[in-house]
């Protein structure tokens, strides 16, 4: 299979995405100029600083030309993945419900979490089972998830929130601890903690392969 | 004309940045004050005022979690108007 992994200018984690992808499948860079996603099977919005985080993180890259071809991608079911940074524009470009606020602690927050897999509806958690725990590290400012009660009540029922911090205390104040959530369909997953830094023992952890092979579990059933 | 959008965090959503300045204040002897919030200030000048709202819905707030408010027109014009 083929990922697509995005560089926004500000984009900061991109190499490590593509890197990690490149374990499971092949890696393509897309640019975000780009207005075709080259036959990808997968997109990858990474970690960083889209465009400066300049009015809100993720408002303006939001508004890319790859932006426009991912949102078809994804309503069509097309797999796309928002880390940190690409959670922050899901939520701005309306692929994914809530919105992220500044750590309560108003701190960059840099640790290794321990995350919980709540369920295995999404496309990106479909190769783990309800209740593994995976050892990612997160680094933000801006990560506390947020979303109405209404709309958190809905997203709980149907399972969409996908991931929760288990390490105590969670890095960010999120409402109901919550590390990532997926929309409806279960394709598009944004979470805070970089999977993408967490492929090799070496480093302390492989545990963030496991998302990236549930989407190549998915699609090969699909094949 | 020269119109002004105050952007701020929706009410009832944790603004830490506006406790932190609520519980400063009174180290420097400003006491009685409360319900700090801190929020954003956008200042631009438009042709066609009637659009500010949907600018402000699609780019300028995020109406999930902010509320915004218009202050357009003579009574919103400060002394800095004059600036380019």
């Amino acid at each position: 299979m083929r990922f697509g992994v995005v560089t926004f200018p500000g984009s900061c984690d991109d190499a490590d995405a593509r890197a990690a992808c490149s374990l499971v499948g092949d890696a393509v860079a897309l640019w975000h100029g780009d207005r075709d996603l080259q036959g990808v099977d997968a997109v990858v919005i990474p970690g960083g600083f889209s465009y400066g985080d300049h009015l809100r993180v993720g408002a303006i890259a939001r508004f890319s030309p790859v932006m426009a071809e991912i949102e078809t991608f994804a309503h069509r079911g097309g797999p796309v993945l928002g880390i940190c940074n690409g959670f922050q524009v899901l939520c701005e470009a309306g692929l994914l419900p809530g919105a992220l606020l500044p750590n309560t602690s108003l701190r960059f927050a840099m640790r290794q979490t321990v995350i919980e897999v709540q369920n295995t509806l999404s496309h990106w958690t479909r190769a783990c089972a309800g209740g593994d725990l995976l050892s990612i590290p997160a680094k933000h400012t801006t990560g506390r998830y947020y979303a109405s009660q209404p709309v958190l009540d809905v997203m709980e029922e149907r399972g969409q929130v996908a991931l929760r911090y288990v390490s105590d205390p969670i890095p960010n104040g999120s409402l109901a601890g919550i590390a990532g959530v997926s929309n409806e369909a279960g394709n598009v997953l944004g979470l805070m903690p970089h999977p993408e830094h967490a492929v090799d023992a070496l480093t302390g952890s492989a545990d963030g392969l496991r998302l990236f092979e549930s989407v190549a579990h998915v699609l090969a059933a699909a094949a | 004309m020269r119109a002004r959008v105050l952007i701020r965090p929706k009410a009832g959503i944790l603004d830490p940045q506006g406790q932190t300045v609520e519980r400063a204040l009174p180290a420097l002897g400003f006491t009685g004050v409360s319900r700090v919030h801190v929020g954003r200030l956008v200042e631009l000048d438009i042709e066609d005022p009637g659009r500010l709202p949907e600018m402000c819905e699609q780019l300028l707030s995020n109406p999930l979690i902010e509320d915004y408010e218009i202050v357009g027109g003579p009574e919103g014009a400060g002394p800095d108007d004059s600036r380019g």
